[in-house]
């Protein structure tokens, strides 16, 4: 078994294929939209693949060590970065071929015009494995 | 085994031994074992007198720990002049306890671990799973929190108001794990009110009834926010509201008017409403305008901008929103329905969109997303017109 992380973007993947701002969807695309989303992580839950998701807000701010004694330093909200993480599931699975398939899924969620996102989801491995024993056989 | 009633003993328990000069941290230790060893015994062998069999045990359980310290022999001096356990009144030593949980030196969410653990007697991993934190980490919170107040020494009443503000930030903190945070705040605050003869505090016990009563009503079938204009009002409680309602009319009746009285007298108004329209906004303003006197907090006025624009009209709400910082939580959601009550829908999208991206909790963004979708597609008509 593997840990990956998916992590869906505010801002800074390629653009989704049906990109329209959610508050420009009907109230029941957006609907369908939330329906699909619970509905894949509690899927996932009863496979035992699901490990942990959150969402995040779409405020940050960068702090940075400002030296002994000083209060740290921090630079607003995140006004130039290009990447904003939105939230991120971990799930728990048997192959990368599965984790892409997961990842596939959850991109394929409706949304305006009930049609699905195609969104772009980040899908990195947890650097969590143990070595594998028969490596050191070779 | 009743859960609630062994619960409901622990804070006169840790009282006695405190009082006793137990440390407060040892003595909270203490009487989690003695719960362990009754949740154990009491089914086969149930005692006549539960308090009493609990002080006994946590008391020897707190000796037999502290024992092996250098302390022992001031510790069995001290347990000798004890005279033996037996009926007593708990009273002040529970309050002193809900004192010692609030107290200032603690930041809010250290306060609220701590009442829960040591009033409330909750375990730590049931307050762990109703904040969703790992065990260990609430844990260390606790521990961290009995160290800072274990030093502290009570020879004057502390602050009710403080203890109040604790009560109701665990109120409404909900429920995720198997324990209703809502409820057992409820519990609480009904002991509390049996402590101490307060207004306040039958104050807050009215409001916490008056909201829980409509908790059934509040979330759809879905998970998703129903705003009150559309909640179903037949699911609302109605016996708790008529609890909350004599609660309520008994404290105002003493003339001693504070924050929580009056946020419960605006709750009760709303409870008092059979539809939507019988809403009496203009006392609700009125209330409003009371809370204002007794409060600083800019909440209140943004709170206060809505009632007025329901009994005055959206004009009005609308003059009374300019005068508020736009920064303030919410400011963008009450905008946006005062500009979509006085018609102007596109300049509500707007603040609707805004609001969700300010939203602090994902139901509370879905639903001002879906707010804003709805004026975006429909041409603004409102659901069902």
């Amino acid at each position: 078994m593997a840990k990956y992380l998916l992590l869906k973007h505010y801002r800074g993947a390629p653009e989704a294929v049906n990109c329209v701002p959610m508050e420009k969807w009907t109230p029941e695309e957006i609907s369908a939209h939330i329906t699909y989303m619970n509905d894949f992580a509690a899927r996932l839950e009863t496979t035992g693949e699901y490990v942990d998701g959150q969402a995040l807000a779409p405020e940050g701010t960068w702090v940075r060590f400002d030296g002994e004694g000083r209060p740290p330093v921090t630079d607003g909200p995140f006004a130039e970065t290009k990447d904003l993480i939105a939230g991120w599931m971990v799930i728990d699975v048997d192959s990368y071929d599965r984790a892409v398939e997961l990842a596939g899924e959850l991109s394929a969620a409706p949304g305006a015009g009930g049609q699905p996102i195609h969104e772009w989801l980040e899908l990195r491995p947890f650097l969590s494995e143990t070595p594998n024993a028969d490596a050191d056989c070779h | 085994m009743d859960d609630l009633l062994l619960r409901s003993l622990i804070p006169g328990v840790l009282g006695i031994l405190v009082r006793r000069g137990a440390d407060f941290a040892a003595a909270e230790d203490a009487v989690q074992d003695a719960l362990v060893e009754a949740i154990r015994v009491w089914p086969a062998d149930p005692p006549r007198d539960p308090k009493g069999w609990l002080v006994t045990s946590a008391w020897r359980k707190f000796l037999d720990a502290t024992r092996a310290d250098t302390a022992r022999r001031r510790r069995e001096g001290l347990a000798d002049e004890e005279p033996a356990p037996g009926p007593v009144s708990g009273v002040d030593d529970t309050l002193q306890l809900y004192f010692r949980c609030a107290h200032p030196s603690l930041t809010p969410g250290s306060a609220v671990a701590l009442t829960l653990r040591a009033v409330g007697g909750l375990t730590t991993r049931q307050i762990a799973e109703a904040y969703l934190v790992p065990e260990a980490t609430m844990a260390q919170r606790i521990s961290r929190a009995k160290r800072t107040v274990s030093g502290v020494r009570f020879d004057q009443p502390g602050d009710v108001r403080t203890v109040l503000r604790v009560l109701y930030l665990v109120f409404n903190e909900g429920y995720s794990g198997d324990v209703d945070l809502a409820a057992e705040a409820i519990r609480l605050t009904r002991q509390l009110a049996a402590a101490v003869d307060h207004p306040e505090v039958a104050g807050l016990l009215a409001l916490m009834l008056l909201h829980h009563a409509r908790r059934e009503a509040r979330i759809g079938a879905d998970g998703s926010l129903v705003p009150l204009a559309e909640q179903d009002r037949g699911r609302w409680d109605t016996a708790m509201i008529a609890a909350g309602v004599r609660i309520l009319q008994a404290a105002l009746a003493r003339d001693r008017l504070g924050e929580f009285q009056a946020q419960a007298a605006i709750a009760a108004l709303h409870a008092d409403a059979r539809t939507v329209a019988e809403t009496d906004w203009v006392q609700i303003v009125e209330w409003y305008d009371e809370l204002a006197k007794l409060t600083d907090s800019p909440i209140v006025l943004l709170n206060r901008a809505v009632a007025v624009g329901e009994a005055d009209g959206a004009r009005s709400g609308l003059a009374a929103l300019a005068a508020l910082d736009e920064t303030l939580p919410r400011y963008a959601a009450v905008a946006a329905h005062l500009h979509e009550r006085d018609g102007d829908l596109a300049t509500a999208a707007r603040w609707y969109a805004e609001a969700a991206r300010k939203a602090s909790n994902i139901a509370e963004r879905d639903h001002l997303t879906r707010q804003a979708a709805r004026l975006n597609s429909r041409g603004g008509q409102p659901p069902g017109a």
